[in-house]
């Protein structure tokens, strides 16, 4: 059996290469990348600090604000770091769709269930 | 870069011969691994949510849990785990620049990068390690009361309120008298277990500890980790001083006291709940971190023998990275929901 890791083929990344110029843009685009995972750290931790939790419409608000720059923070880090971005678009699918649409289904199902668990808690105390 | 979008027809492209998604098998494979692990992962942060929903009894908060700076007093809330994010991150840029370094077969950059990761990775498990620690350690340790009662309690700005006290309601002794009070129980319990060895008696005597059952603690801290909304305000970190607090020594539950965290028992919150999520979940993604770092290790002495340049090319550093921005992408959501949210 052929080793899938020694067969060069046109078709395959192995080959993927590229010289210290194209380098030099890559790397520029990293650095810019960490800065940005790095400041929205920051401000993540800042909130948090400074924003006391509570019942308010403030706090729900910077729950939400926090569930955005998660979903930020991911993004750069699936599309720059490893480089989903760069793949062809039927591999984006296939790794992003079936979870989406899996991880969808669950917090659907978390949401529902957890209201009965709560429903049972109020009427049987 | 990996992939590129060369123009291929469809015919081509699922004509066999060839990948259709331009990628090795290898590579593939572990993209549908991360997946599948990904859904792991979300899985228990859901159980977290809807757990933490359903709760009944209050909700420890993040940032008054987890304030503590090693070898540092006083407060600083989120500081410590932002420390851990951020060396994860950077093990995260480092383990980028060595796929970078690879595409241009350069080995030393590889070798580099690569071992600026490991090092990175060993940094966020030692810190992991002192997080559990002081979790499981705790600060002071917290007891319930067994009788309903009505005591004054001040709040940092110096407010005084008359609080009620549920029958069950937990409440936490400082810090110093907690530790305190630790030691004097342990060393109470302790002759037994050393007479039946032999030979520590002398080490055990020559501790000297209070009188577990004449020491009273000066101040009790209510709401220490939690935060409680009653008659419109928000409550949290009261402390009670003088008789107000030998009240509530007095009416403590017998065998209720918890120190720091385990299995069982957590001076954090009534429900065990909280814990044993923070046991599972950091410690699962902590795990994730570890073999990581061992696959690292190996990749890196296979890089520095010269293996990846003799075989053409460096894609097993790009399928490794994968995995390690993979453990940084859950530490993303981890951070959040545990610490932030």
């Amino acid at each position: 059996m052929e080793r899938d890791d020694l067969i060069v083929n046109e078709s395959y990344a192995l080959n993927a290469k590229h010289d210290e110029a194209a380098g030099k843009q890559i790397r520029k685009k990293l650095y810019a990348v960490t800065v940005l995972l790095t400041v929205i750290t920051i401000i993540e931790v800042f909130m948090g600090v400074a924003f006391k939790r509570n019942g308010t419409f403030t706090w729900e608000a910077i729950k939400l604000t926090f569930l955005v720059l998660t979903l930020v923070k991911a993004a750069y880090i699936v599309l720059i770091f490893m480089h989903l971005g760069d793949e062809r678009k039927n591999l984006k699918y296939v790794v992003l769709l079936p979870y989406a649409l899996f991880i969808m289904y669950l917090i659907f199902i978390g949401l529902y269930e957890g209201v009965s668990v709560q429903t049972g808690h109020n009427i049987f105390g | 870069m990996a992939g590129q979008a060369e123009h291929v027809t469809k015919d081509e492209l699922w004509g066999g011969n060839r990948s259709p998604f331009s990628v090795s098998y290898g590579k593939m494979m572990m993209w549908f691994f991360l997946v599948s692990d990904a859904l792991t992962f979300g899985g228990l942060l859901t159980a977290y949510g809807v757990i933490r929903h359903g709760s009944s009894d209050l909700w420890p908060v993040g940032e008054q849990v987890f304030e503590a700076l090693p070898g540092l007093h006083g407060s600083y809330p989120l500081m410590y785990v932002a420390l851990m994010t951020f060396i994860l991150i950077i093990s995260s840029v480092t383990m980028v620049l060595a796929v970078e370094a690879g595409h241009r077969m350069d080995k030393k950059g590889v070798v580099k990068w690569l071992g600026l990761t490991i090092i990175g990775g060993f940094f966020f498990l030692a810190s992991q390690a002192w997080e559990w620690s002081h979790f499981i350690h705790g600060s002071g340790g917290g007891f319930q009361v067994n009788q309903p009662m009505t005591v004054a309690a001040a709040d940092d700005a110096g407010n005084t309120y008359q609080i009620t006290l549920d029958n069950g309601t937990w409440v936490h002794m400082t810090s110093d008298f907690g530790h305190k009070y630790e030691h004097a129980m342990e060393a109470a319990e302790e002759p037994v277990a050393h007479d039946e060895h032999g030979g520590h008696g002398e080490h055990a005597a020559a501790e000297t500890h209070e009188d577990i059952s004449t020491m009273v603690p000066e101040e009790i801290i209510l709401n220490k980790y939690t935060l409680e909304h009653r008659d419109g305000k928000d409550l949290r970190k009261l402390v009670v001083k003088g008789e107000d607090a030998k009240k509530i020594w007095a009416a403590m539950e017998p065998g209720s006291m918890a120190f720091g965290a385990n299995m069982h028992k957590n001076e954090y919150a009534i429900q065990q709940q909280y814990a044993n999520f923070f046991f599972f979940v950091t410690g699962f993604h902590g795990f994730h971190v570890f073999s990581g770092v061992l696959i690292n290790i190996i990749v890196w002495l296979m890089a520095i023998k010269g293996v990846f340049e003799a075989r053409g090319h460096y894609e097993t550093i790009e399928k490794i990275g994968l995995y390690w921005h993979f453990v940084d992408l859950v530490w993303v959501f981890v951070f959040t929901f545990f610490y932030l949210i």
